[in-house]
């Protein structure tokens, strides 16, 4: 997804503003709708006390997603351009830094992939001080600090605190 | 009466008074936090009221429902930046008043205002909220099949700037409802077993609100530092007071039915209260120069919407804004179906929420008005830590869902998702809509044609299911023909917006 998005809207030849990344976004519609309609066609007939076939709802969802796919190329093309959502510390004058992003989704995966294996207070730990560090905190031992206090007081809250049952993974025993 | 008194009874033992303490200071503040709004602050904080019995949940979770809404109006009137659309018209006369070195008294107006409208809305909910259920459950499958294609259409095309954005938001929900393997067959599980229960939905909504939020704040993250202005005493004067008294009144009347209905929200009456106070003032003057009376209006209006919204939630089962579709998730994870048999089946439960939600309501003004200052200081959080923390806790909420490491990566994929709504300008509303009805409409449809032996014309059996699809009608060509009229007051509710936000 995040390779469809550039933040700079092109101007074309005709002098309007094309923003060419929502292409992109009706690339996106058109694959999601074509999947939900060959997954439609894929099923069987419901049993005899479904008056609502399993795949009506798909074959309608589909269709609509690929007509908004239509809709949106067409839209764009001549000339609309998207709201980009302000907020309290977004600044939108400045172009967008996909980078930072790339970084967070790269901390992100590696959660994902040891999770399982060394367990929430470690893992948790990492995501604080990683995803600090990509935001531009530069002091290290206290991003540390930070990061295992909250990994652990969250694991001992819930473990302890709402008696559910976290795993420990590797510390399986020393927690 | 009677229950509503066992409600409080209920409510005002001394454990659940301490979660209720608990809950609205939580919900203040991590709603106080910038870029958190109300709905998301109800999101992340969900996993902590699990494992404590379903009357504590309740009452904790409307104490973090009344903070989370104050909390959004202090960083309007602190920061002039509105967590959601709802406190955007209290944003244009608080942060000016703050600026004025009023922040105080803004901030005031609207805590007394808040809890107003609060008590009212409550009141008004109790006394609708049985009525409608009574009325609710003679109801057919038709009629709801029609409620339900009227809050999609409504929140789709009725709200928003854009109707083709929206559409394409909600029919990307409805394709995420149709993962998992409901109809006996699995659909869109791509012979993955752990997608066979579907997605849950606290996954989608912590992805789509928390996760895209804070990867889309993370790629525009201002450099500079957000200037904030100190707070004060909260104190107002009889000037104050006198000329708040009515806004509070006139927002409550405002918000409330919209709040009840199934397209109205919270943006069309604070600013319709906006507007009201703008003209009925004797200082018509102040407005845009910080007017008490237009925080005092909106702000009310907000919170009587948001008192509001919870009739068609608990009588009908139906989710018209972010904020509800989090409760509903957040009732359903206790076990409980809002809807018409909710209130017979669980009176005692539904009597202690209505009771807590009072209690919630008096709490937040007791400890947040004279903590106003304390809460303010959260504003100074380094944001590189602000946005860690939020991802760290909203990986906890999705990993504590079912502890897998599948749904973080779920998490992460949807959390792309809702960043790339962020930059297209796709309404979030719609998608987290369209999950949670998409597959509602599909079981209602089913049983309405299984009634019939699949005559279509079932459909349309129901007065109630003919009247819905009437006002559909008129919604649609009220739609079209103010798209086409220029200088509608949506279109004018924009230019405020940008205003705020410029």
């Amino acid at each position: 997804m995040t390779t469809d998005i550039t933040p700079e809207a092109r101007e074309s030849s005709r002098g309007k503003i094309v923003d060419t990344a929502q292409y992109g976004l009706a690339a996106f519609l058109l694959v999601v709708g074509v999947l939900v309609l060959v997954d439609a066609a894929g099923l069987k007939d419901g049993f005899a006390d479904q008056p609502v076939q399993p795949y009506t709802f798909g074959y309608v969802i589909g269709s609509v997603l690929v007509l908004l796919s239509v809709l949106l190329t067409v839209a764009t093309y001549r000339g609309d351009v998207a709201e980009a959502e302000g907020g309290e510390d977004v600044d939108l004058t400045q172009g967008s830094d996909w980078a930072t992003v790339a970084k967070l989704g790269a901390v992100f995966v590696v959660v994902v992939l040891t999770i399982s294996w060394l367990g929430w207070a470690i893992v948790g730990a990492f995501l604080f001080v990683g995803t600090a560090r990509v935001l531009g905190s530069r002091r290290l031992i206290l991003d540390i600090a930070i990061g295992t206090a909250l990994g652990l007081l969250t694991w001992y809250g819930f473990y302890v605190g709402l008696g559910i049952p976290i795993p420990a993974g590797v510390l399986d025993g020393v927690l | 009466m009677e229950l509503l008194l066992d409600g409080f009874a209920t409510a005002l033992t001394p454990t659940n008074l301490l979660f209720a303490v608990i809950g609205v200071l939580l919900g203040t503040a991590v709603g106080v936090l910038p870029g958190i709004g109300p709905a998301m602050t109800v999101a992340l904080l969900l996993p902590v009221t699990y494992n404590v019995s379903p009357s504590s949940a309740l009452i904790m979770f409307a104490g973090i429902y009344y903070g989370g809404m104050y909390g959004g109006s202090t960083t309007s009137i602190l920061l002039n930046t509105p967590g959601e659309s709802s406190s955007v018209v209290t944003a244009l006369e608080g942060n000016k008043m703050a600026k004025k070195g009023r922040a105080a008294q803004a901030l005031a107006t609207a805590a007394i205002g808040s809890f107003i409208a609060g008590t009212i809305g409550t009141v008004l909910l109790v006394v609708l909220a049985p009525n409608i259920a009574d009325l609710v459950v003679t109801l057919g499958a038709p009629s709801y099949f029609a409620i339900m294609v009227l809050a999609l259409f409504a929140v789709t095309a009725v709200l928003g700037s854009s109707k083709l954005r929206g559409f394409v938001a909600l029919f990307l929900g409805l394709a995420i409802g149709l993962v998992g393997t409901s109809t006996g067959q699995a659909r869109m599980t791509f012979g993955e077993a752990k997608l066979a229960d579907g997605i849950d939905i606290v996954i989608v909504a912590v992805a789509i609100f928390a996760i895209g939020e804070a990867l889309w704040v993370a790629a525009h993250l201002r450099r500079k530092p957000l200037e904030i202005i100190p707070v004060g005493q909260p104190w107002m004067s009889r000037s104050d007071w006198r000329r708040s008294w009515m806004p509070w009144l006139r927002g409550t009347a405002y918000g409330f039915p919209f709040g009840a209905l199934p397209a109205g929200g919270a943006e069309v009456p604070t600013f319709l209260s906006y507007i009201t106070e703008r003209r009925l003032s004797k200082h018509p003057e102040e407005f845009g120069h910080g007017a008490i009376e237009g925080v005092a209006g909106p702000e009310a209006a907000n919170n009587a919407s948001a008192a509001g919204t919870l009739v068609p939630l608990l009588a009908i089962g139906l989710p018209t804004t972010a904020t509800a579709a989090v409760i509903l998730v957040a009732m359903q994870n206790y076990g409980l179906q809002p809807g018409p048999q909710f209130l017979d089946a669980n009176p005692e439960l539904v009597w202690a929420l209505l009771a807590s939600l009072f209690i919630a309501n008096t709490l937040l003004l007791l400890i947040n008005l004279p903590l106003a200052p304390v809460w303010a200081k959260l504003l100074q959080i380094p944001r590189p830590y602000l946005y860690a923390g939020i991802l760290f806790f909203a990986s906890l909420g999705a990993y504590s869902v079912n502890f897998d490491a599948f749904d973080l990566a779920l998490l992460g994929v949807l959390g792309l998702l809702g960043l790339a709504m962020r930059r297209f300008g796709l309404p979030v509303l719609p998608l987290v809509i369209g999950v949670i009805l998409g597959p509602l409409l599909e079981l209602q449809l089913t049983q309405a044609l299984a009634i019939s032996q699949g005559d279509v014309s079932t459909l349309w059996s129901e007065p109630v299911a003919v009247a819905v699809y009437i006002v559909m009608a008129l919604l649609l060509i009220g739609t079209i023909v103010a798209g086409r009229r220029t200088g509608t007051p949506s279109s004018e509710l924009e230019d405020e917006k940008q205003e705020v936000s410029a």
